[in-house]
This record gives C-alpha cells, structure tokens and sequence, in this order.
C-alpha cells in the first residue's frame, strides 16, 4: 500500500476517454457557432456578385483557409456523430462500460474517417490537389 | 409561478429573489434535440450541396443555390443549425459565466450574433433564389 496513489488525485489523474470527448463535443460546438459566419460569407458573396465571389474562393485556396476549411469539415462531423451518440444515450441505451467506450471510439474514428474521405473525394472532383 | 407548491424546500427568501428554475428547461432540452435530429439529414444535405459546387465558377453557382430544393434545403439548414447554436452556445455561457453582468451580456450577444448570422443567411438565400 506505500506508493499506491490517493484517488482521484489532480496531478495523476487520467481523463477518460469519455469524459474528452463530451468536452470535445462542447469545442466542436463552439468552433461550429463561429463556423457559421464563414458559411454566411460564402452566401453573401454568392449574392453579392462574381468579385466577392472570387474573394472568398481566393482565401479558401490559401494554406489558412483550407486549414479552416478542414477544421471546419471535421468538427461538423465529429458533433454530429458525437450528437448521434448523445441521442443513443438520450434513449437509455450504451451506458455499459464497454459499450460506452465502443460509442466513443467509434466517433472519434468515424469523424476522422469521413472527414479524409470527404476532403479526397473533394479533391478528386476539383482534379487532383492544387 | 407555482412557487408555493405544498411541500417545496425553497426559502421565502429565495423566493423573493426568484431563484431557482425559470420552468423553460424542458422545452430547452426537447428543442436542442429536435434541432439536433432535423440537423443530421439537413447537414448531410448541405456537405453534399457545397461538394458539388466545388471548382465551378460563380454562375453556375448561383444557378445551383438558387434552385428551389436547393435553396429550401439550405433555408432549413441554416434555421435549424442557427436555433441549434443559439440554444447549446446558451448553456455554455450559463455553464461559465458566472458573473451577473457578464452573463447578461454574453447571452444578449448570443441572441444578437444569432439572430444576425441567420437572417444574414437566409437574406442571401432568397436573394440567390429571386436574384434581386
């Protein structure tokens, strides 16, 4: 019993993997609400005219832009298939232990997944990576 | 409302300051999931809309976005997802902010920027679909 550490201790503790995810979620959440205002731009510029139009398709070919972009792509489908699994949960189903972790891997692994597959299948219809 | 509910713990004081639940919570929650549910179908939409614009040039954009099942699908998108953030960027600000002034900034904020970005949004979706 000498080295055993006190539980849950602040300086050893190790978050679980569920407990990352809700607050991934709620980050997800929040990049998504000031996400919407790059979705408004695209509108108003489609709107607006071929020159404003131009501008915004300018800064998503920039490095920072198609960072954005991709950020972008995977915290919409990171929330919405960690949402997916909140609604499961809502309905009182997956709260066993290994159930739980399956929910969260599988989310974080599909989000990933998909965002690639988007971004390539994207890059495939605009002919290659430029 | 029924504050003198037989049998309630809460203080007269409490009372008088109007602590406690505001009785909107469940609509709250049932709304965030309403919003969430219509939110799978509608984004999935929107992904493949904006895939499909990828690479073309500003008139066949135009056309494309102003195209009436295109168009609806975006105006139920964007007033889904703007209800959505409104609702969950509200839990988070009572969940942090906890100074009172603060906090009646921050979730006056939520509602304007809300507000704004939707109707700035559907403003330019019904311009795309009429071309004024």
């Amino acid at each position: 019993m000498k080295d055993r550490p006190l539980s849950p201790h602040l300086q050893i503790y190790r978050p679980p993997l569920t407990m990352m995810m809700s607050i991934v979620h709620r980050i997800t959440g929040g990049a998504l609400y000031f996400g919407m205002l790059l979705l408004v731009w695209w509108l108003i510029a489609a709107a607006a005219g071929p020159n404003a139009y131009a501008s915004v398709q300018w800064f998503m070919e920039t490095l920072l832009g198609r960072l954005i972009l991709f950020g972008y792509t995977w915290s919409l489908i990171h929330h919405m298939l960690g949402g997916i699994r909140h609604l499961v949960w809502d309905m009182g189903y997956g709260f066993g232990p290994a159930e739980r972790e399956w929910l969260t891997v599988a989310t974080l692994a599909g989000s990933i997944g998909l965002t690639i597959v988007l971004w390539f299948v994207g890059y495939l219809a605009m002919g290659g990576i430029r | 409302m029924s504050d003198h509910a037989p049998g309630s713990m809460r203080t007269p004081l409490g009372r008088v300051r109007h602590l406690g639940s505001a009785r909107a919570g469940t609509r709250h929650f049932w709304h965030q999931r309403l919003t969430s549910v219509a939110n799978i179908p509608l984004s999935i939409a929107v992904v493949v809309i904006i895939m499909g614009l990828l690479g073309r040039n500003h008139a066949a954009v135009v056309q494309i976005l102003g195209s009436m099942l295109v168009a609806i699908t975006m105006l139920l998108f964007i007033v889904t997802s703007v209800y959505h953030m409104w609702l969950g960027m509200q839990v988070v600000i009572e969940d942090y902010v906890h100074d009172e002034l603060t906090k009646f900034v921050t979730l006056m904020a939520n509602t304007f920027f809300s507000f704004a970005v939707g109707l700035a949004a559907i403003f330019a979706i019904l311009k795309l679909s009429f071309g004024l």
